[in-house]
């Protein structure tokens, strides 16, 4: 199973290298969104803590924008069908799970780069812990992510209903991830954030558990 | 019929103990209330406001347990029970939500001051929202209780984080939060013996009402698609 979810990952990561589609999307909208923000902010001083709120808009944002394309290209494209026939649905989730982590992860380190750049009061004190944060709530957001990915690619107005679907799923864990985002700008040490850095994990296991046990439901015709 | 005509005479009751009770220092009679500091008369509002948001969470419990039926039978029924339980949700959590903003008007000071446990009940408003959505976003009947009930089953998951955990450790406004030293006017029986009988009432009411309105709901969808089904066959 795992080197079939593997190749599965590898043909849409080649194929996505190759047109390059949703990565000049997303950066564009990564780009866009940012310059939404500075335009609206003006010149006005925005605090530590508006820019953590701030930066965790721009990655809901930007999730909800680039990472339906998992299962929606392959209705689009016509092939979901033959990629029931080959492969066990635990393992075509795996593989599409895997793209959109990678993706997660591309589209995320971006957005905190540029952060880091263009606000001046977005400055990481504590960094193991935003490190940390970063990755737990990136897989987070990747599982439900694809997870209701799959739910709306079977369904009708796939554009506007992923936000509405995903955002309360979400809600959870973007609350608690601002929280921590807070706590490493403020040099918060990593003691005082295992409470949190614990709703996280568990959600990610929990979230991870119930996708792949539901995915089996949504994927069979 | 005796049931219904019992449900009718509780709930009367309740509503008008609920609301004429005079709320007096130190209660004598049977029928006045105790006076519990900051909220004075407003106090009534709590037999109204409990049991609606009690209900919401009933009512989206049930509705995934239907759905979770429909995922292992593929029976449609369920899923019309399914979605009769997820209305009357709906309904209660947008009355849960309104008489809460009026209880933190006079309470707190403003309508919304984004307590955890106004978060959670917006969540609960969102999640509902999402799947009716999903719902008419779907032709096809048996894609469509499959997936809604797939998206009941996930939402159901964040439910217990949103309900039960947040507004507990978080601190906030509304009793019960972590910085409450007492546990809010039910639980640290500041209430006294007639008002707790009130509530409990109150309580038991609403939740047979909501059975009753559910199990109405839910028969008249299938008698309705059981009709269009006839009128379509001639």
């Amino acid at each position: 199973m795992n080197s079939k979810s593997y190749s599965l990952f590898l043909k849409d990561f080649k194929s996505e290298l190759r047109t390059r589609y949703a990565i000049n999307a997303l950066a564009m909208f990564i780009i866009v969104a940012i310059s939404v923000i500075l335009f609206s902010v003006g010149n006005e001083k925005i605090s530590t803590s508006l820019t953590g709120g701030l930066f965790w808009v721009v990655i809901f944002f930007t999730a909800m924008s680039g990472l339906s394309r998992a299962f929606v290209s392959e209705e689009e494209r016509g092939t979901s069908l033959t990629l029931q026939l080959i492969a066990a649905p635990s393992t075509v989730f795996l593989g599409k799970l895997l793209f959109n982590i990678i993706l997660v992860f591309a589209m995320n380190t971006i957005i905190a780069v540029l952060y880091s750049a263009i606000f001046e009061a977005f400055i990481i004190q504590n960094f193991v812990l935003f490190l940390v944060s970063f990755i737990l709530g990136n897989i987070g957001l990747a599982v439900s992510s694809t997870i209701i990915a799959a739910i709306i690619a079977k369904a009708g107005a796939k554009g506007t209903l992923y936000p509405v679907l995903s955002f309360p799923i979400l809600l959870p864990l973007i609350l608690t991830s601002v929280q921590l985002t807070l706590f490493s700008l403020d040099g918060i040490s990593f003691e005082r954030a295992k409470f949190e850095l614990a709703i996280v994990v568990s959600y990610d296991i929990i979230m991870l558990t119930a996708s792949f046990m539901l995915f089996d439901f949504i994927w069979k015709e | 019929m005796i049931w219904k005509i019992f449900l009718f005479l509780l709930l009367a009751f309740v509503s008008i103990a609920g609301i004429a009770f005079p709320i007096v220092e130190k209660p004598s009679a049977w029928y006045e209330f105790p006076l519990i500091p900051g909220l004075e008369e407003n106090a009534k509002i709590i037999f109204f406001h409990v049991p609606t948001a009690w209900l919401t969470v009933i009512a989206f419990f049930m509705s995934t347990i239907y759905s979770f039926k429909y995922l292992r039978k593929k029976n449609l029924d369920d899923d019309v029970k399914s979605y009769a339980a997820a209305q009357l949700g709906m309904i209660f959590c947008i009355l849960a939500t309104v008489t809460g903003a009026v209880w933190a008007k006079f309470a707190w000071g403003s309508y919304w001051s984004w307590d955890p446990r106004q978060t959670s009940i917006f969540a609960l408003l969102l999640i509902y929202g999402a799947w009716f959505a999903l719902r008419s976003s779907i032709e096809s009947e048996e894609k469509r209780a499959t997936l809604s009930s797939v998206y009941s089953m996930i939402a159901f998951v964040t439910v217990p984080f949103f309900i039960f955990i947040m507004p507990r450790i978080m601190t906030g406004l509304h009793p019960g939060s972590a910085d409450d030293s007492n546990a809010g006017p039910v639980v640290d029986f500041k209430m006294n013996g007639n008002m707790q009988l009130i509530f409990f009432l109150s309580l038991i009411g609403f939740t047979i009402l909501y059975f009753w309105m559910w199990n109405v709901g839910y028969r008249s969808i299938l008698l309705r698609e059981k009709l269009d089904k006839k009128l379509i066959r001639g």
